[in-house]
């Protein structure tokens, strides 16, 4: 479980994160929404350690994340694994060596044993026969399942996914949707998942943090997001025709 | 506009500290270290050599042309074209130039790591980035540059030898008894350590400059550019700290 206790973060005299108080439970695909310059990423980039609150802190199965010292917060590291926006993946190296990269820095395994969890990894995200390619050499999902394989490859225990169906289609989405609940029910990760696409929203959200001007708007599961009576929520979920539309159905 | 250089500077110098800390994995860290030598060295030879050929080629020429006093030996052309090659030409003039070619690309290389990410990813993984990928690079330029230098040196007295020999504005044999005279080994140490120290300061002011950049294309272009032009600097003032402490 991460827990995330009164965290605040500012950018010299701008405060962009106000006292947020959430949890991320083992298992269960965890989503932060919000609209875009909400403090969203922000918050992700707290929790991994990109950023170092001013205020709060974040706790790794009662770990406190920035308090840890040098060699304890590598260890911890070595338990997470992180899906850019983009997928950064290291576009000099093939796909293969991109997965096998974390395992070749911090494992003993024999090249063999790489090639091996490198195929497993990226059969685990249906994605086969593209070893010897380069980032650039693919389209937009499959960089973004290609990243996930190599987040995958160290086991990790903590998953994080920055806007994961951004500038994907529908049906990729969809796919790359499936692929995080699959993984996470099987691996039993804790993932965090920044998002503001409403289909994942309503589909694999188990817990919702909204964030709201900084701020943690509300608290909920996919379960309750479309009857919640919070208005800025219901400004942000229902901001689109479509929506409107569904609400009255509702 | 001082207090915001001494900031900087104090930034370079941080990002110095995490760049010397220990590789996260020697193997991966030496892999990198000959692949980037390849790179630097083979990738600048072509220019290096043009460059030196022509620079020891007009060196020669004005040198003659300046030179027609019956009283000034005339050994003296290929005397004043070896001392300037070896100690001045070759190892700041090529040293300016690897700052354009091999400077911008270590800007552009990192910066374009850091605007898509890439180099949170390493962070996130638990590696060190400026270790990971500027170490190697620093160490890599360290022996490269020199290598660099000296093959300028033989390109550029090649290029002057050249010059004497198709223009005929000496005898050879003069030009040969001039560039062998009073020839001191120090000199070529002179040269060398200067390249080495210009080789640091390029490969890590580069490095800094790519690193630091926030946003997107645009800071690439300027970073570059700025990369290019805080290490000239640089390497123009070490130049005559250095020649005043040697000579």
């Amino acid at each position: 479980m991460i827990e995330v206790n009164n965290v605040s973060k500012y950018f010299g005299e701008k405060q962009v994160l106000f006292g947020i108080d959430t949890q991320f439970e083992e298992g269960k695909v965890n989503l932060i929404i919000g609209r875009s310059g909400s403090g969203k990423t922000v918050l992700m980039k707290c929790l991994v350690g990109l950023f170092t609150p001013e205020e709060g802190e974040v706790l790794y199965s009662g770990r406190e994340f920035h308090n840890l010292s040098d060699k304890d917060k590598l260890s911890l590291r070595k338990e997470m694994g992180m899906v850019f926006q983009g997928s950064a993946l290291f576009d000099s190296m093939t796909i293969e060596e991109n997965v096998t990269f974390p395992l070749d820095m911090f494992t003993d395994m024999s090249e063999s044993e790489m090639r091996d969890r490198a195929d497993f990894c990226l059969e685990c995200v249906d994605l086969k026969g593209v070893n010897k390619l380069f980032p650039a050499e693919l389209s937009g999902g499959m960089k973004k399942r290609a990243a996930i394989a190599r987040a995958l490859a160290c086991n990790p225990k903590y998953l994080f996914f920055d806007e994961p169906n951004s500038g994907l289609d529908p049906k990729t989405s969809l796919l790359i949707d499936e692929l995080i609940t699959k993984i996470t029910h099987d691996f039993n990760t804790t993932t965090v998942v920044n998002t503001h696409d409403l289909n994942s929203i309503i589909t694999i959200g188990e817990t919702i943090s909204f964030i709201y001007q900084g701020r943690l708007g509300w608290r909920g599961s996919s379960a309750n997001i479309l009857t919640s009576d919070d208005q800025t929520l219901n400004d942000f979920i229902y901001a689109q025709p479509l929506t409107q539309r569904l609400r009255k159905t509702l | 506009m001082l207090r915001q250089a001494l900031a900087t500077f104090g930034e370079y110098l941080i990002f110095l500290r995490q760049v010397f800390s220990k590789p996260a994995k020697w193997s991966v860290f030496l892999k990198k270290w000959v692949f980037e030598m390849d790179a630097m060295g083979i990738g600048s030879m072509l220019i290096v050599s043009i460059v030196s050929l022509a620079m020891g080629s007009v060196i020669t020429m004005q040198t003659a042309l300046q030179i027609e006093s019956g009283w000034i030996p005339k050994w003296t052309v290929g005397f004043i074209s070896r001392t300037s090659i070896v100690m001045e030409l070759c190892p700041t003039i090529i040293s300016l130039l690897l700052v354009g070619n091999l400077g911008s690309r270590i800007t552009a290389e990192i910066g374009s790591m850091r605007v898509t990410e890439q180099i949170d990813a390493l962070e996130v993984m638990g590696i060190n980035p400026a270790s990971h990928l500027v170490l190697p690079k620093v160490l890599a330029s360290i022996i490269v540059n020199p290598i660099l230098c000296v093959f300028s040196i033989a390109f550029a007295l090649l290029g002057s030898f050249l010059t004497v020999w198709i223009t005929g504005c000496i005898s050879t044999y003069h030009f040969i008894d001039g560039l062998t005279y009073c020839f001191r080994v120090y000199d070529v140490v002179y040269a060398l350590t200067k390249t080495c120290v210009f080789a640091f300061v390029m490969s890590t002011v580069a490095s800094f400059y790519g690193y630091r950049i926030e946003g997107g294309a645009l800071e690439l272009g300027k970073a570059s550019t700025q990369g290019i032009v805080v290490s000239s600097f640089i390497i123009l003032i070490l130049n005559v700290v250095i020649t005043d402490i040697m000579l």
